[in-house]
Order: structure tokens, then sequence, then C-alpha cells
């Protein structure tokens, strides 16, 4: 009876099974309908399935509301691009804790997410567009700004430390954020005109998102999540350790840079959205290796349904906690954020000592 | 048939030299051990070979030039075991084992099949692991972690094994076991040992050849026998060896 017993341990090890997938898609769904309900104003659960019926069937109902369906023009966009956003920056924040085998890596305490919020805050200032896309200018810059910050960072903290160990990432990554604002601080200053949509970007909303961002949130994420998905065997082996990633063969240089390019890519296209939200890589990752492990090939897509889900609930709370006024979400998830990175700063250093 | 070449091989940090115009074959069947004081540069050279360190001169790989082969290929020829661990997550021992079956994947969705599968349990019992193949990394101790990066190299089934100090601060139960396990698997077809021991013991238990290094330079290499001679060992360790080893072991071996 034994062998068989591993036997059937084995298979279910190897990425997730399927009732879990339909877990996390029952979760995300149940997560989106009760997002677009409650709010402001809050809608019957009979009004929001009626209006994405209407949506997406052309069907023509009776709302119990009268203004539910101008609610839910403004909202179903919005918790969309939440849920877009929460996968992308929680499936970087993992991959990046993967390839640099460190549990506080993600784009906020590596300086990653200001430095893209600063991309996007020269665009703006300085009016830098692509031609024919308005829009363009501050993803474009945003994505540039994030690749060059991370590559700035892992060039120094390796002329430091070879190791790379915990602690030289994480702070030179404070040391360069805290270098960033100071001169999103300069900009402010000179181009004060424009000074609500830059507080916009480093406070980190979604508020009035529109489809159109949320198709640009989607196309990036297939594109780039797909290609971290497929890297999945080669961040286990990075999470175990850059000389055994070597010895099995894994080519270091190239591997390293196309996971860099696609997370600043995702990064770079929330911030430029979304603004800068905080420590999302970091919880959701850290929260889901605790229930299904730290292999990637289960990690990495449970991660992405987590992070819809977290961002989804954090969203509601800053819409709900205060209303009728409306807090920015990533203030919302700095604060559950930062005592979070305090416990598992705490375990690392345990672990090391 | 020769697995392993070097030809000349420096290693230098600006103008800081740390190896010097090293020549040396390894054929299957061979254990060689590279020996030598602190700072002779034993570890460099596992790094030049494993690809860490940047070299000057050629080294083959299975016959061909490493600089001119895939990361893959090489991982088919030689696997390294690193001196110390540092892991991270609580991954299981079977999926470290399973990674080293990563240079055969098909595809890049990496599916694995029978064969894959079989050979990473093999590897697990031959190490002893395999109560505990679905325990975590975390939890084990460090004979134990050991001999787990050791099954991933079985799995790996290179050619050549590159040991840095593989039985480092552990216990002379494990030291034991690591090296059996060791002279066992470098019997099997086209295979062949690197390894760098500091123990002048365990060099002459196990070794078949020896490499002896000095500031950097070759001092001695061949076998076993001619590169120990007392002439050439004493003047490097600074010290008469065999009176020591003597005096060392006297107590165990005095009936």
């Amino acid at each position: 009876m034994k062998p068989h017993k591993a036997e059937k341990n084995r298979i279910s090890k190897r990425g997730l099974p399927q009732w879990e997938y339909l877990a996390f898609i029952a979760a995300v769904c149940l997560t989106f309908l009760l997002c677009v309900s409650v709010g402001t104003v809050s809608l019957p659960w009979s009004d929001v399935i009626h209006y994405l019926s209407d949506l997406v069937f052309g069907t023509e109902h009776e709302y119990a509301v009268a203004s539910a369906p101008q609610i839910m023009t403004v909202r179903v966009p919005r918790v969309i691009c939440v849920a877009l956003s929460g996968m992308s920056l929680a499936l970087c924040g993992c991959s990046m804790q993967g390839l640099l085998k460190n549990p506080l890596a993600e784009g906020s305490t590596l300086g990653v997410s200001s430095g893209a919020a600063l991309g996007a805050i020269i665009a703006i200032a300085f009016d830098i567009t692509v031609p024919f896309l308005s829009l363009a200018g501050a993803t474009v810059m945003a994505m540039l700004f994030a690749f060059g910050s991370i590559m700035l960072i892992l060039f120094l903290a390796y002329r430091l430390d070879y190791s790379l160990s915990t602690n030289t990432i994480v702070l030179l990554g404070v040391i360069y954020s805290m270098f960033i604002s100071s001169i999103i601080m300069f900009i402010t200053t000179f181009a004060s005109e424009k000074i609500r949509s830059i507080t916009f970007w480093t406070m980190g909303s979604l508020q009035g998102s529109t489809y159109t961002e949320a198709l640009i949130l989607l196309v990036v994420l297939v594109i780039f999540g797909t290609v971290i998905l497929t890297k999945r065997e080669e961040l286990n082996a990075f999470a175990i350790g850059e000389d055994n990633a070597r010895s099995i063969g894994i080519n270091i240089r190239r591997t390293r840079l196309i996971i860099l390019i696609s997370v600043s890519a995702l990064i770079g296209t929330c911030v430029s959205i979304g603004g800068s939200i905080g420590f999302v890589g970091l919880v959701v990752p850290h929260m889901t290796r605790m229930i299904v492990g730290p292999n990637h090939r289960r990690l990495l897509p449970a991660t992405l349904f987590s992070g819809a889900v977290f961002l989804m609930i954090m969203d509601l709370i800053a819409r709900v906690i205060m209303r009728p006024r409306e807090l920015p979400i990533g203030a919302v998830t700095s604060l559950i954020g930062a005592v979070l990175f305090v416990f598992i700063f705490a375990g690392t250093r345990r672990r090391d000592a | 048939m020769t697995l392993l070449e070097l030809r000349n091989v420096g290693v230098s940090y600006g103008d800081l030299t740390i190896l010097k115009d090293i020549s040396m074959t390894l054929n299957s069947g061979e254990w060689l051990m590279v020996v030598g004081p602190n700072g002779a540069g034993k570890s460099t050279l596992i790094s030049a070979v494993s690809g860490v360190a940047p070299y000057t001169g050629d080294v083959f790989i299975c016959g061909n030039d490493r600089k001119a082969m895939k990361a893959r290929d090489i991982a088919m020829c030689i696997g390294t075991l690193s001196q110390s661990h540092n892991v991270g997550y609580s991954f299981s021992v079977r999926d470290l084992v399973g990674l080293g079956r990563y240079p055969y994947r098909k595809g890049i969705m990496g599916g694995r099949d029978e064969n894959d599968e079989m050979m990473i349990e093999t590897a697990i019992g031959e190490v002893g692991l395999a109560e505990l193949a679905d325990r975590s990394l975390l939890t084990l101790s460090g004979g134990e972690l050991q001999r787990a990066f050791l099954a991933q190299l079985f799995a790996q089934d290179p050619h050549v094994l590159l040991l840095d100090e593989p039985t480092n601060n552990l216990d002379l139960v494990y030291q034991k076991e690591v090296f059996d396990l060791l002279r066992n698997w470098v019997t099997g077809k086209d295979r062949a040992i690197l390894s760098v021991v500091h123990d002048l013991g365990l060099v002459r238990a196990y070794g078949s050849k020896a490499l002896l290094l000095n500031r950097g330079e070759t001092a001695a290499y061949g076998d076993t026998e001619e590169v120990f001679s007392d002439d050439t060992v004493n003047g490097i360790y600074r010290l008469d060896v065999r009176q020591w080893m003597k005096k060392l072991y006297y107590p165990w071996v005095a009936e």
C-alpha cells in the first residue's frame, strides 16, 4: 500500500490540482461580485447579476435601485482593473522573491515602484508623450524607469555584497526609494500646476479606471505573465540558490534578464494606471506560500488568484471604511504590508542567526 | 575516455592572480583530489570549471570547449556541489532532487517522463532519504541536507562531479557515508570526480589522483602516491606531515 500512497502524493505535488483551480476561480468570482455590489451606495445582488447579464448578453432587466446602471458603469471597470493589478503585482513580487531568494523582495521594497512612479511623473510634468497614444507616454516611461531601477539596485548590491543578502538589498531599496521621493519633491515644486495628478501617482488609486485601462493591463499580464509562468522551474532553482541553478544547467544571466524585464513591464504598467500600490507583492506571495508551499509550479498560479482577491478586498476597504470619503488604496495596502514586513523580517533574521 | 581537460588555465581578479597555468586531465574512473594549503586556489579551480569565475586558457568538458557550450549541455556533463547550502524556502527533498532533471526536460513547460521520475526516486533512495522525501529542507540536519543535494546530482546523472569540500562540517559517520556513496558512484560507466578535500587522511583513502596546488600554481600532479612524497608535501605545508599524522592518529591506532 505504501508505494501507492507515495505515488498519489507525488502527482498532486506537480501543479495545482483541478479542484484547487476551481476553488480559486470561485473565490475570485465571489469577491468580484461582492466588490461591485458594495460601495458608497450598495446594490442588491439581483441588480448586479442583472447588470452583468445586460452587459454581456445584451438582455434588458428592471433594476431595484434606479441608478444601478450608472453606478455599475463606473464600478465594474474599476474592480476589473483592481483585480488585474493585484494579479500583476503579486506575480511580480512572487517571481522577485524566487529570483533573488529573498522573501522581502518586492516592487516597493526594492524601490522599483517608486522608480516607475518617477518615470510616470516625469512624463506628466514634462509632457512626454508617444505620438498617437496619449496614455502611452506615462506607461512607457514607467516601464523604462522600473527596469532601470531594478538594474541599478542589483548592480549596486552585487558590488557591495556578492551574496545578495536580504539586508543589503532591502537597505539599498529603502535608500533608493528615499532618493527617488526627494527627486519627486523637486519636480513637484517646479511643476506645481500638475500637483494633483502627481500626488495621485505617489499615493496609488484606481478610482475612475476605464475599460481601456483594463484592456492594457490584461494584454500586458497575458504576455509577460505567460513568460514568467514558463520560468517556474528556473525560479525554483534560483529560490534554492544561484549556484544550484548554475549546476543544473540554467542560463543564469539570460533567465534573470528575462524575468526582470517581465517584472518591469508588469510593474510599470500597473504604476502608470494605478499609481504605486505598495506591499501587494510582499503580502500576497507570503500568505499564498503558507497555503500551497514554495514550489513555483503551484505558487505562481495560486498567487495570481490570491493577488486578485487580496487587492479587490483592499480596494473595497479603501472605498467603504470612511464612506462617503475614499482612501487611497496604496495607503491601505501599505498599512497592512508594513506590519507583515516586520514579521517576515523577524522570521528571516531568526533563521540567519 | 577523457571527461575533463584543463589547458593552461588561469584566473585573475584585476592585478591579483589566483590561479596560474593549470593543466590537467580527468579520465573516466578517476577520482582527482585537489589539495593544498589555504589560499592555494583550490576552490577557485572549481569555480572556473563550474562557470562562476572567468578564466583564461581552455577548459574542455566531455571533449567540447566550455566557452562554446550551452548551459544545459554543460550540466549533462558536469554537476557541482557547493561547500555550504543556505536554503531559504521550505522546498521538499523531492522538489530539490527533481530539479536535477532540468537539463533533460522537453519543451519550455518542462514535463517529466517516467524515466525522469524513476531517476529521482532512485537517487533519493541511494542517499538513504526515502523516508524523508516529502520533508522540508529547512527541517533537515546538515548531513541530511548535504545528502539531499548529492541526490540531486545523482538524478542529474552527469559524467563528472565537481565537489568543493563535500563533507565540511559533517560528523564522521556522515563523512564516511558521503565518501562511500561517491566511491560507489564513480565506478559507473564514464564517470569521474574532481573534489577539493582538506583532510589529507580522506584524500589518500579515497583519491586515485591528486593535484597539489601552492599559491595558485601546480606543485605536483599525478597518482596519489607520487604526489604525497615527503619532500613535496613537507615543503608546501611547512610541516613534517608524516610525523604529524602519526602523532595525530597514534591514540586511535595503538592497541
